[in-house]
């Protein structure tokens, strides 16, 4: 299997409620909280693309793109 | 069958016999006195075509599992009886909201709570109306004979589909357990209403809460190309809760005004003597019987007694009430219960003073002698 | 198909409190949804009532947010009259084992085919946090000022001896796991049970002193383990995860149709 390589994290700032639970549990503190209490891409050139922060946003609001997932489209 | 069928049977068979003419199939049910046969009957029979029985763990359960079969193009029914149509009634008011057409039988008995079970009784005529909590309108039937058992049987169903609306059928222990003459008529002979679907296609947006110019809702089964949310909620066209104080306004405008705006469609009842009487007996169900009976032999000795037998109860047939008992002397309303069409009949009437209720709450079916005690002394003959 | 097809985008941002549970099984159900390749006209969801039940509206499959515990009822009218639907069934703890106990029971002892899905947050949420029959003993809730002296049930316990044919148990911390299981369950013949805990931090966290989101799936993570992991041989008191029963039975749609094959002998 192809290493995933990250495109982008999209992030819909519309459903992000800031809980903090994908920023919390993110094995390489890529995420962070902005001045508006949403959810940025603060460090993604450290991402790992495990999508953890996508399976458990209890808001849906996060999405790992990655080069793979374009492929496969 | 092609040809009319000659049976001998209970009510309650008498209304199997109806909700197979008039397509059922998927009855959930609970056992309970006096409405049991109902469930036994359609238990040997709906499998026989194909169709769907089960009893389930409750009265409650029994009407969601209708409701839920209704949802996936279903005809559907349930049979019951005083404290499990007390038991039905949240789930009621959830088919009135949500628009889902089923029939629900109450055999009626003795009640309040358990009560007289294997006793007669029309002591649910106003839980039919008012049972539920919240403003709604709903559609009642009734019936005397097994014959109108089946024929109103068959008019539920229809009315069921034609407005979307759960209708009840109230019939009563001592017409669901007498045994008398039914025929069933050949297929085609009474017409059937079917589940009116949409043709808006796969792909377009489907309103499933917008009524046509005519009033009626076109549905789309459950497991279809158009897939919408059903809730209790107030909702708006595409069944998404809402409490947007217009939607709100208009759906419970909307659930009042498709029934009591096409009363006269939905109205049903029998003239027995009518012309020229004086003495006007308004009854319904079993009492009804009593009531044909005395004014026939009244008749007969010249007196003039009539009938007006009602057979939708809900919504309340208050004009033609007004415009049969115009001009009588007095009428007489033959119940079986403390008055809870009487009530309704005073209130429809020019002179509620000259309405009387001839009732009998002991279990027994009123006789013709009951009503003819109280005829005497309404006539001033003494007591 | 992403994730975002099986939704109706047009009702977000969902009415869920910051870090609530019940979004995240919503995620999970859906990722299962999209791996088993179901056609979404193929599914209905009904619900109850409370926070668990809005899941409904938020799906775009057929679906039907009916009344309070009687959801797995509706589910059987739905199933039963047309056994090739896929019937979905998300149930918070008061509403599946509360009001809605008798329901969970007999559908489990029937077997019917369907996936209900226990959303366990502990507490009732909608109403503002009383505590449900799975607090469980010395909660505080609202109406628990002085603690809970009523016992919990066991879900997996109960669905098993009830009859139903998958029963198996997961948290919202473990949402790879609990795609896996809900996958399984939904592909599963017969009545399936999953129970999820999900945290609930506006009431149940708050009052019983367990953090916020974040801190609440770190407890999930701290006191649970897998079925079988030496993890939970060393320490009993953890809460098992896994899959509890998986196994053959009759189903219920299934077995009506061979009463049909005997009372029209065979011409149906």
């Amino acid at each position: 299997m192809a290493r995933l390589k990250l495109k982008e994290h999209a992030i819909n700032r519309e459903w992000c409620k800031g809980c903090g639970i994908c920023i919390h549990f993110c094995p390489k503190q890529v995420l962070e909280l902005d001045s508006m209490e949403k959810v940025v891409a603060a460090r993604p050139e450290d991402c790992i693309c495990c999508k953890l922060c996508e399976l458990r946003c209890p808001d849906l609001a996060i999405e790992v793109l990655t080069d793979q997932d374009e492929k496969n489209e | 069958m092609n040809k009319p069928m000659i049976k001998f049977v209970q009510g309650n068979e008498a209304c199997v016999e109806g909700a197979l003419y008039a397509g059922i199939d998927f009855y959930a049910g609970y056992p309970i006195t006096p409405s049991t046969e109902v469930a036994e009957l359609l238990a040997a029979k709906l499998p026989q075509k194909g169709g769907k029985f089960i009893q389930m763990e409750d009265e409650i359960a029994s009407m969601c599992a209708i409701i839920g079969a209704s949802l996936t193009g279903h005809k559907v029914m349930t049979a019951t009886s005083g404290p499990g149509f007390s038991l039905k009634q949240e789930a009621l008011g959830y088919a009135c909201m949500a628009e889902i057409p089923c029939v629900v039988v109450n055999v009626q008995r003795g009640g309040p709570s358990t009560g007289n079970p294997t006793h007669v009784s029309q002591g649910d005529v106003n839980q039919a109306r008012w049972g539920t909590h919240g403003d709604h309108s709903i559609i009642a039937l009734t019936a005397s004979n097994h014959q109108d058992v089946f024929a109103m049987t068959v008019d539920a169903f229809n009315l069921a589909e034609t407005y979307r609306t759960p209708v009840i059928l109230l019939l009563d222990e001592a017409v669901g357990h007498m045994r008398e003459k039914l025929v069933v008529p050949e297929k085609g002979a009474i017409p059937l209403v079917d589940r009116l679907r949409t043709d808006v296609g796969k792909g377009v947006d489907y309103h499933p809460y917008l009524p046509r110019e005519d009033g009626r809702l076109p549905m789309s089964d459950f497991g279809g190309d158009h897939r919408y949310n059903v809730t209790g909620l107030f909702h708006d066209m595409w069944g998404f809760p809402s409490n947007n104080p217009t939607v709100v306004n208009g759906l419970l405008h909307h659930l009042v005004d498709k029934i009591e705006n096409n009363i006269q469609a939905i109205t049903r009842y029998k003239e027995h003597f009518l012309d020229g009487a004086e003495y006007v007996l308004v009854s319904y169900g079993s009492s009804a019987r009593s009531a044909i009976h005395l004014a026939k032999n009244r008749r007969a000795r010249g007196e003039r007694i009539g009938v007006l037998e009602l057979q939708s109860l809900w919504p309340f047939p208050e004009a033609l009430i007004r415009d049969r008992c115009r001009g009588a002397k007095a009428v007489v309303v033959v119940e079986m219960n403390m008055g809870q069409v009487m009530r309704h009949v005073k209130a429809a009437v020019d002179d509620p003073e000259r309405v009387f209720l001839a009732n009998r709450i002991d279990g027994k079916l009123i006789t013709p002698t009951d009503i003819k005690k109280l005829l005497r002394v309404i006539q001033g003959m003494g007591v | 198909m992403s994730v975002k097809d099986y939704l109706r985008e047009r009702y977000f941002p969902h009415m869920w409190c910051p870090g609530c549970g019940h979004g995240t099984v919503l995620n999970s159900l859906l990722r299962a949804v999209e791996a088993l390749g179901l056609n979404k006209n193929d599914i209905v969801m009904t619900s109850g009532i409370g926070c668990s039940a809005r899941i409904s509206g938020y799906v775009d499959f057929h679906s039907l947010h009916t009344i309070h515990g009687r959801a797995l009822t509706f589910a059987t009218g739905v199933k039963f009259s047309k056994p090739e639907l896929k019937l979905l069934v998300p149930m918070g703890d008061g509403d599946a084992l509360a009001i809605g106990g008798n329901h969970f029971i007999h559908a489990a002892r029937r077997n019917i085919d369907m996936t209900a899905i226990v959303m366990n947050n502990r507490i009732y949420g909608m109403t503002g946090g009383q505590f449900s029959p799975l607090s469980g003993l010395g909660k505080k809730a609202t109406t628990a000022p002085y603690l809970t002296i009523d016992n919990d049930f066991d879900v997996v316990e109960l669905s098993r001896a009830a009859g139903a044919s998958f029963v198996a148990r997961t948290t919202t911390y473990h949402a790879l796991e609990a795609v896996d299981l809900l996958k399984r369950a939904i592909d599963h013949k017969g009545f399936s049970v999953v129970e999820i805990l999900s945290q609930c931090p506006t009431h149940f966290g708050r009052k019983n002193k367990e953090g916020d989101a974040v801190n609440m799936l770190e407890l999930y993570k701290a006191n649970t383990a897998k079925i079988g992991s030496k993890a939970l041989k060393e320490n009993p008191a953890l809460l098992a995860r896994g899959i509890f029963v998986d196994e053959n039975r009759p189903e219920y749609c299934e077995e009506y149709e061979k009463i049909i094959q005997r009372a029209t002998g065979g011409k149906k």
